[in-house]
C-alpha cells in the first residue's frame, strides 16, 4: 500500500482521472471486478458464485462496522420517539411504578390549554427573532469581515469564540450584565438618556434578554458561513456592477445576496433547529427558568418543566410529541419551498 | 477615510461587542462584594482580588467537577469519532443492499432535539440504576449522526483509485480503513474530533437531569449547583467559576481554532 502512496505522479494521475466521473456515481461502477466487466468469461458460474460468496461477507463486515453507531442511534433517539407516542396516552408520573391510560386526553388538555398557546406564541416570537437575528447580523458582520482589513482574522476568532462557550457559563455572565442595580447594561442605556428597562421581571423584556443573548452567541456562526460564501464570489462580478453603475447597495441586493443563497438556506435549516431545541436550553434554564410568570417558556422549555419540576412525565411526552411533528414540519416546508428559490453557482 | 467609517469602525465596534461580557466577567471575578454590589458602578477594582476564586475551591470539589468534564469528553469523544469513522467508511465503501435507507435515517435522526427524548431515555437509564454514574451520563449521548455526516461526505470525495488500489493489492476493509482513508482525511477526523469534543464539554441538559449527587457533576451543570446556592447575591464567586469554566475552551480555541472554524462551518460548503 505504502507503494501507491509513494508514488505521487501516479496519484496524481489517479485523482485526475476521477474527477471525470460524475461525483454521485453509484459506488463500485468501474472497480475491476465488479459487476458486468467479467461476466462474459468461460467459467461464469464459477465466477457468480464467488462474487455471492464476497458479497456475503462485504454485508457480513458492513454489519460490523455500523452496528454500534446504528444501535445507539436507535435505542436513544428512535425508540424514544416511538416510546414518547405512547407515553403521551399515559396519565404517568416519572418514576411512578403505575399509570393509567388516557387515550388522548393529554392532547385535548394540551390544545384546550390557554397556557399551551401562550408558550406557542413565545417559541414562535423566539425562533423567528433568533433565527432572523442570528442570520441578519451574521450576514452583516461577513461583509465587515470580508474587506482586506488589519486584524480581521482576530476579529473572526473572537466573533467566533462564544459560539464554543459553555451556554449556561454565557448565560450567566450575560444575567449579571443585565442585572438591573448591579450590572453594567442599565448604566450604559442610561448614558444614552433612556430608562433601563427591568429585564428580570418584565416578561416581554426577559424574553428580549434571552433573544439577544442568543444572537451574541450564535452570530459568529452565520458569519464564518457567510464568509466562506462571500469569498467564493468572483470580484470581477462586482467590478461588471461597479462599470454598470450600480451603487454598492444595488450590488449587494442584486449580486450577493442572491449568490448567498445556498448560505442562507442552511442557516434557515440549522439555526432554526438548534434554536427551538438543543442550544436555547441552556441559556433559558440558565437565565430565567422560563419566568418570569412564563414570559420565556418556550415548547421545549416546557417538556424539561412538565417532566423533571412538576415530574408529569405522560404530559411532558405529550408535549415533546407535538414539538416534534411541527419541528419535522418546519424542516420539510423550508426544504420544500426554500431549495427551489436557492442559486446554485 | 470611508475605509475607516465602513472598515475599521464596525470591526472595532464588532470586536468589542463580542469581548465585552468576557471581559466583564474577568474583572467582576477579582472584584470583593462592596465592589460588586455597589451603585452607581465601579469599573475596576482597587486591587485584584482573588478570593472568589478560594471560595469557589474551598466550597465546591471543583477539581473533581474538572475529572468528570474530562473524563466524560475523553471517553464520549474518542467512542463517537471511532464509530463515526466505521460508519461513514461503510457507507461510502462497503457493499450493502440497504445503504440508502440507513443514510437517510442517520439524516433524520440529526433533526431530532435531546429535549424530545430526554423522558424515554431517562426512564431506560433509571430503571439501569445508572443514575449518578459516568455510564449514565456517556452512553445515550454516543450514537453520532453528525460525525458520521461530516465524515461520510469527506469519504465521498476521496480519489476512488487510491482505495481500489489497496483492493488490488489483496487490503482488506480493515486495512483499507487505518491503512489508506484515515491517513489521508486526517485533517477532517480531527476537526470532527474538535467539534465533538466542544460539544461533549459543553453537554447540559443530559447531565443535568441524570445526575443529582455534587461529585458526578461536569462543569456546566457545577455551574447550575453554583448558582442555585449563590445565586444574585454573590456575583463574585459565580463569574470566578464561569471564568473556572469557560478559560480552558477559550485557551484551546485559541490556539486551534481554525480548525474548528472549519469543521463547524463544514457541511455548509461542501452541501
Amino acid at each position: 500500500m505504502s507503494a501507491v502512496l509513494a508514488e505521487p505522479s501516479r496519484l496524481a494521475t489517479m485523482a485526475l482521472r476521477e474527477t471525470q466521473r460524475p461525483p454521485s456515481a453509484p459506488p463500485g461502477v468501474s472497480r475491476p471486478g465488479g459487476p458486468g466487466t467479467d461476466d462474459a468469461g468461460p467459467d461464469r458460474t464459477a465466477v457468480a458464485r464467488g462474487r455471492r460468496r464476497t458479497r456475503g461477507r462485504e454485508a457480513l463486515i458492513f454489519l460490523a462496522f455500523t452496528i454500534p453507531n446504528l444501535a445507539l442511534i436507535g435505542l436513544f433517539t428512535y425508540r424514544p420517539l416511538f416510546n414518547n407516542v405512547y407515553y403521551s396516552l399515559l396519565q404517568w408520573n416519572l418514576g411512578s411504578p403505575t399509570a393509567r391510560f388516557v387515550g388522548l386526553d393529554n392532547y385535548v388538555n394540551w390544545f384546550t390549554d390557554p397556557h399551551s398557546w401562550n408558550y406557542l406564541r413565545i417559541t414562535v416570537i423566539f425562533t423567528v427573532a433568533t433565527v432572523g437575528g442570528t442570520i441578519a447580523v451574521g450576514l452583516l458582520v461577513a461583509t465587515v469581515l470580508n474587506q482586506r482589513l488589519h486584524g480581521r482574522g482576530f476579529a473572526r476568532a473572537v466573533v467566533f469564540a462564544p459560539y464554543v462557550l459553555s451556554g449556561v457559563a454565557v448565560g450567566l455572565v450575560w444575567m449579571f450584565m443585565f442585572d438591573p442595580q448591579f450590572g453594567v447594561i442599565a448604566p450604559v442605556i442610561r448614558a444614552v438618556g433612556i430608562d433601563p428597562p427591568n429585564w428580570y421581571n418584565q416578561p416581554g423584556w426577559a424574553l428580549a434578554m434571552v433573544i439577544i443573548v442568543y444572537v451574541w452567541k450564535h452570530l459568529g456562526y452565520a458569519a464564518v458561513v457567510y464568509l466562506a460564501g462571500l469569498q467564493i464570489i468572483p470580484r470581477e462580478l462586482h467590478e461588471a456592477a461597479a462599470l454598470d453603475g450600480a451603487g454598492p447597495w444595488r450590488t449587494f441586493r442584486s449580486i450577493t445576496l442572491p449568490l448567498l443563497s445556498p448560505m442562507t438556506f442552511f442557516l434557515l435549516v440549522t439555526v432554526t433547529l438548534s434554536s427551538m431545541s438543543a442550544q436555547s436550553f441552556e441559556l433559558i434554564h440558565s437565565m430565567t427558568r422560563g419566568g418570569p410568570v412564563d414570559g420565556t417558556t418556550t415548547l421545549m422549555y416546557q417538556i424539561y418543566r412538565e417532566g423533571f419540576v412538576a415530574g408529569r412525565a405522560g404530559y411532558s411526552a405529550t408535549v415533546a410529541t407535538i414539538l416534534f411533528v411541527i419541528l419535522l414540519g418546519v424542516t420539510l416546508l423550508q426544504m420544500r419551498f426554500l431549495e427551489r428559490k436557492v442559486h446554485y453557482s | 477615510m470611508q475605509r475607516l467609517l465602513s472598515g475599521y469602525l464596525p470591526l472595532l465596534l464588532a470586536v468589542v461587542v463580542m469581548m465585552a461580557p468576557l471581559i466583564w466577567m474577568l474583572i467582576s471575578s477579582v472584584k470583593t462584594r462592596p465592589e460588586i454590589f455597589t451603585v452607581p458602578l465601579q469599573w475596576l477594582p482597587e486591587r485584584p482580588y482573588g478570593g472568589n476564586y478560594t471560595e469557589v475551591i474551598e466550597r465546591y470539589p471543583f477539581g473533581r467537577f474538572f475529572l468528570n468534564s474530562v473524563i466524560v469528553t475523553a471517553v464520549g469523544a474518542g467512542v463517537k469519532v471511532l464509530l463515526a469513522m466505521f460508519t461513514a467508511y461503510a457507507l461510502v465503501f462497503i457493499r450493502f443492499p440497504a445503504k440508502k435507507l440507513i443514510f437517510i435515517l442517520i439524516i433524520v435522526a440529526l433533526m431530532v432535539p435531546p429535549q424530545v427524548v430526554i423522558v424515554p431515555n431517562y426512564t431506560l437509564i433509571a430503571d439501569l440504576g445508572w443514575q449518578n454514574t459516568y455510564l449514565g451520563i456517556i452512553v445515550p449521548g454516543l450514537g453520532t449522526a453528525f460525525g458520521t455526516f461530516l465524515l461520510r461526505q469527506q469519504f465521498l470525495t476521496l480519489p476512488r483509485a487510491i482505495v481500489d488500489a489497496a483492493t488490488l493489492d489483496g487490503a482488506g476493509h480493515w486495512r483499507k480503513l487505518w491503512h489508506v482513508v484515515v491517513p489521508i482525511s486526517a485533517p477532517t477526523i480531527a476537526t470532527v474530533a474538535l467539534v465533538t469534543i466542544v460539544s461533549e464539554w459543553n453537554e447540559y441538559l443530559w447531565p443535568l437531569i441524570i445526575v443529582d449527587r455534587p461529585d458526578m457533576m461536569t462543569l456546566p451543570v457545577a455551574l447550575t449547583l453554583m448558582q442555585n446556592a449563590d445565586g444574585t447575591n454573590n456575583w463574585g464567586v459565580l463569574m470566578a467559576g464561569t471564568a473556572m469554566v469557560v478559560l480552558p475552551v477559550l485557551v484551546v480555541f485559541t490556539l486551534l481554532q481554525r480548525h474548528i472554524v472549519a469543521g463547524l462551518t463544514q457541511g455548509a460548503t461542501t452541501g
